[in-house]
């Protein structure tokens, strides 16, 4: 392995101390990103990309530590997912409807990141308005999966899973509604962390389902999510749905020892639905875990599985609202002929939103609609309770949860494009944690069919990120596959 | 067939918030188009709504002068509908669960015929919400301007009970609480400006009837004139309608003025599907008991409570009462004159009369008047002590409200308008007018009572009417026999 | 409950979406798969249960009223499909 391939897989962690004993430069390491991600386009993971950008924050980076200036993450290389706005970068939530669109201002998680000194290679392809389960639905083209270019990536963060699991970023940031960040990095044999609703800031991302978006990383590991999320998480005054707590630090649980440990197997989340290979991956980390000294403990979480319904209901609901704003008016596409002002805004729509929003916009109008609102919208919120609540209940009995995070590893492109209903099925096990708002993960087995990558879920409840990312970091130094590369990456 | 109308009010009031409701852009009036629209007012991707505490403080102090519940727990809702004004694609307001609820407002009614009733009007509820932007339709050929300067403004939709029954009734109810909002200091309550719209619900039913007719509501009418015009002509339409055998179709009009008409508006659908859901971007909102304590110690004595009060204490009349209250500003005006002179009833008498004329006159309010309430109440005082009479003190008020002098005092003095109150000198002046006027001497004794009021004239004028006039009356009077 | 073509039709127009029928009828067959699966929701019984809208609920907070932007319109303006003196344009608004 050249030097250079040693670098790009290094961790964050692993960059930072290099940089800090000057044995690397941020553009050093800001060039060779750049290099291997035009030398892997064909994986059509980025969208927008700016080397002198780049470069000048590299520069700057590298100003900052010779002034003195410190800190794991000053210099580290970062790509963003194309739904956070930049100032700098063209942001498109990968949609016809946001071409060329340049923000006046950061996101907040990009912001904090910017201030803790690291370096953006530029914006990430995902499903359109990060609605998606395969990355199918990117205006810009799919994004291949590094593991096996016939497969999907997963979605919608499937750009920002695809390229760290490419080590063409060593970290990139992904958000997560239902699934967005768990299950593409499940397909990409990648850690995808998803912190609780309301810790990362919202302002700046530009809104699917507003109480259930939640920004997140792709890491290589447990612990460069921890180190990143120390930087990234936090309250934000702009966004009322921010959660005031004191500061922490994630990494704190690292090192805590598995021994003890209560981890809670849902018994639903291991039904007929599950493929073998994907259970049997699963049930080894299990034992695994066992051997590390945790106490398997059979949970059972009944309504779980309509956490589907239920999210197809909340999700396009809240989303048929939040995309109300692409009207071609102040911003975005506008149609070039109409005939009047209802028309314009009509065509405009038609022309630039993609199918799978359509679709989404439909269905959430359709159920917030004189005469369905009860049935549907008020019965999903209570719903939505009753599945939280049997998470709390859960919690007593566990200090975590473990579960498949999809129910197949990554399938074949077009596969379930056809039909959509096939597609929102594959979020089984993701949805019912996005809708109780905890913290849950996915991090890498082992492989199940085609060589493709299998991950485990963990969930801790409100706050536990510190704890949950110990018991996965627990795991990753006690087995390698997190450090399994693509071959050719 | 006697019909009865049933009518409703929904205003807005525009609150004086520095900021608007969901960002910290300026809300001031007439600044030059989209300066005051924020990345959030815009909804630029990514933007989040927060809420301005001095809205919701807005929301309590009427609510508290409404006699309403202020809910501990509210929520804003979403209302989705598309228009180029409406940067979100949906307004963020209160639907099931407002900020103030119930409440009722007595107003005195002056109808057409018949003398002034007290009436209390009930209301609904109220809630804030965000207000729209503007279409300017001027200058382009088949297309609008839009100015996002007003989206996000703070507004207060305060909605009555249908229990208007006269378009007076409705009159009464929009000044009495057009005032109570500036009274309070939470709207400026500049009609031109649009800080104070009025939407009507208006319906018609055979007199005697239970039953409420269809409602048709006129929207946006920001004049009192308008709002009375409008609705007796809706109400004259939907009659002619009925009793035409036809049916009265729920729909939005507008009014037109110089038509005196109201037409439906062409882009309005039936029955718009809103879809109202909590917004998901906002928690709900929490008031506790203790701000609402807070709040109330702030509150000023209410205008019909300090109405009440001076009919007791000052002895007014109603009618007078309400003049006087109109405004906070002569309120506090009346009050510090009335407090300073013996006569409260003189004065209210100066401040309804001479006071209000000039206000009018010179287009001010009262917070700009030249005169001060110290000022006008030496010059009572004068007047009540005799050394002026009441024509004088006219005289000088005016001279006063032009800035001639810094006193009541100071005129009377630089003018010399002292009035004659020595009775031998006035006897005399009476002699020599008598003297000089046989004719109108001979008429009055005929029995022409108007003579005397000639003979008055002569002697007010010898004198450049600072002569006392009721000692002039009386002495000519026993002159005369 | 089933959708019709109308229903679809009616839909997209609230949502501004323009669809002409054959993309109306590809979209009824999908939407109805996805609502058939939306009913398996009702059989749970939740008589009593407040509707959850936030999942860590709390109160909304309250932001001091003061002017805080910097507005320059140019920004604004920037990224507008047509505007001319200050202004959004967009074809008339008829009221």
């Amino acid at each position: 392995m050249s030097s250079d391939d040693a670098l790009a897989h290094a961790s964050v962690a692993e960059l930072g101390r290099l940089l800090a004993r000057r044995e690397v430069s941020a553009v050093e390491l800001a060039q060779l990103f750049l290099e291997r991600a035009a030398a892997h386009r064909r994986l059509n993971t980025f969208l927008d990309v700016r080397p002198e950008l780049t470069l000048a924050q590299a520069r700057a980076a590298d100003a900052r530590r010779a002034a003195g200036e410190d800190g794991p993450l000053l210099g580290v290389p970062i790509a963003h997912k194309d739904i956070f706005v930049t100032r700098d970068w063209v942001t498109t939530a990968s949609s016809r409807m946001l071409e060329g669109y340049m923000s006046p201002f950061d996101a907040t998680v990009v912001d904090n990141l910017a201030r803790a000194g690291m370096v953006c290679l530029g914006k990430l392809n995902c499903d359109e308005f990060a609605m998606g389960s395969s990355n199918e639905n990117s205006a810009y083209g799919n994004v291949l999966n590094p593991w096996d270019t016939k497969a999907v990536p997963g979605g919608s963060s499937g750009g920002s899973s695809a390229a760290v699991a490419a080590r063409l970023a060593p970290v990139a940031t992904a958000t997560d509604t239902g699934g967005s960040i768990r299950e593409p990095a499940a397909f990409t044999g990648i850690t995808g962390t998803k912190p609780t609703y309301g810790r990362p800031s919202r302002w700046g991302m530009i809104a699917f389902a507003s109480s259930l978006d939640t920004a997140g990383l792709m890491t290589r590991s447990a612990e460069d999510c921890a180190l990143v999320f120390n930087s990234m998480l936090g309250f934000d005054p702009k966004d009322s749905t921010s959660i005031e707590r004191p500061a922490e630090d994630f990494a704190r649980h690292l090192a805590a020892p598995m021994r003890g440990i209560k981890i809670g197997v849902p018994r639903e989340f291991f039904g007929a639905g599950l493929a073998p290979d994907v259970e049997q991956a699963v049930r080894d980390a299990l034992r695994d875990y066992e051997r590390l000294g945790a106490q398997l403990v059979d949970i059972s979480l009944p309504n779980a599985e309509l956490g589907i319904p239920v999210y197809y209901v909340i999700a396009p609901a809240e989303a048929s609202s939040n995309l109300a704003r692409f009207d071609g008016v102040r911003y975005g596409h506008r149609a070039a002929t109409f005939d009047d002002l209802a028309g314009m805004i009509s065509r405009s729509r038609a022309e630039g939103l993609g199918a799978e929003p359509k679709r989404r916009i439909l269905i959430g109008t359709y159920v917030l609609s004189h005469g369905y609102y009860d049935a549907y919208f008020i019965k999903a919120g209570q719903v939505r309770r009753i599945i939280a609540d049997e998470f709390q209940r859960a919690f007593t009995q566990c200090d975590v949860i473990a579960s498949p995070v999809t129910t197949s590893v990554a399938f074949g492109f077009g596969e379930k494009a056809a039909d959509p209903l096939s597609m929102y099925l594959a979020d089984l096990y993701t949805v019912p944690g996005s809708l109780a708002g905890i913290p849950t993960m996915s991090i890498p087995c082992g492989f199940g069919g085609h060589g493709r990558p299998v991950g485990l879920q963990l969930m801790a409840n409100h706050f536990e990120e510190a704890r949950m990312l110990g018991v996965a970091h627990q795991y990753q130094c006690a087995t390698d596959w997190h450090q399994r590369v693509p071959a050719g990456y | 067939m006697t019909w009865e109308m049933v009518v409703g009010l929904e205003t807005h009031a525009q609150l004086a918030t520095a900021s608007k409701l969901f960002s910290g852009a300026p809300t001031a009036f007439g600044a030059s188009p989209n300066t005051q629209a924020s990345v959030i007012d815009l909804a630029l991707p990514g933007t989040l709504p927060l809420l301005n505490r001095a809205a919701v403080e807005c929301a309590i102090r009427l609510g508290l002068a409404l006699g309403a519940k202020i809910a501990p727990r509210s929520i804003f809702a979403r209302k989705n509908y598309f228009y180029p004004d409406l940067p979100k694609g949906y307004q963020i307001s209160q639907y099931e669960t407002p900020v103030v609820q119930g409440g009722r407002l007595d107003v005195i009614v002056a109808p057409r015929a018949g003398a002034p009733y007290a009436k209390t009007i009930q209301l609904t509820r109220a809630h804030l919400e965000e207000d729209a932007g503007k279409s300017l339709h001027e200058n382009y050929a088949g297309q609008s301007g839009i100015d996002l300067n007003r989206a996000g403004t703070p507004l207060l939709e305060i909605v009555t009970e249908p229990v208007m029954r006269s378009s007076e009734e409705a009159v009464a109810y929009a000044k009495a609480l057009h005032g109570l909002v500036v009274w309070l200091g939470i709207c400026d309550g500049n009609l031109q400006e649009g800080s104070f719209r009025c939407d009507a619900n208006v319906s018609v039913r055979p007199a005697g009837s239970t039953k409420l007719g269809t409602r048709v509501e006129i929207k946006n009418l920001n004049s009192f004139r308008f709002l009375h015009q409008a609705i007796d002509h809706e109400v004259r339409r939907q009659v002619e309608l009925i009793e035409d055998g036809g049916r009265v179709v729920q729909e939005t009009r507008l009014y037109d003025p110089n038509r005196d008409e109201t037409r439906a508006m062409r882009s309005k659908e039936d029955a718009m599907d809103y879809r109202y859901f909590p917004d998901p971007d906002l928690l709900p909102l929490q008031i506790e008991p203790a701000w609402i304590a807070a709040v109330q110690a702030t509150m000023p004595e209410l205008p019909a409570a300090m109405r009440a009060r001076i009919v007791r204490t000052h002895g007014l009349s109603d009618y007078d009462a309400a003049v006087l209250t109109g405004s906070r500003g002569i309120a506090t005006y009346y009050e510090a004159v009335a407090d300073a002179v013996p006569d409260r009833k003189a004065a209210a008498n100066w401040v309804m009369g001479e006071v209000a004329a000039a206000l009018n006159e010179s287009q001010i309010d009262i917070e700009r008047a030249p005169v001060s309430a110290a000022q006008l109440a030496q010059l009572i005082a004068r007047e009540a002590d005799g050394t002026i009479n009441h024509k004088t003190a006219k005289d000088v008020f005016a001279a006063l409200w032009a800035g001639e002098g810094a006193s009541a005092d100071a005129i009377i003095d630089a003018r010399g308008l002292r009035q004659i109150n020595d009775a031998g000198a006035i006897e005399r002046l009476i002699d020599g007018v008598l003297a000089a006027n046989p004719g109108p001497v001979a008429e009055f004794r005929a029995g022409k009572e108007k003579a005397f009021n000639s003979l008055v004239g002569q002697a007010m004028k010898a004198t450049k009417g600072k002569a006392n006039p009721q000692q002039v009356n009386e002495i000519l009077r026993r002159r005369l026999g | 409950m089933s959708l019709k073509l109308d229903d679809v039709h009616r839909i997209a127009h609230l949502a501004r979406i323009e669809i002409d029928d054959q993309q109306a009828a590809a979209t009824l067959a999908q939407l109805n798969d996805i609502f058939a699966m939306i009913e398996t929701m009702q059989r749970v019984d939740t008589t009593g249960i407040e509707p959850m809208g936030h999942p860590l609920g709390g109160g909304q907070r309250l932001r001091a009223d003061a002017v805080t932007e910097q507005i320059d319109r140019t920004v604004n303006l920037r990224n507008a499909p047509a505007q001319d003196a200050g202004l959004f344009l967009v074809p008339k608004v008829i009221e």
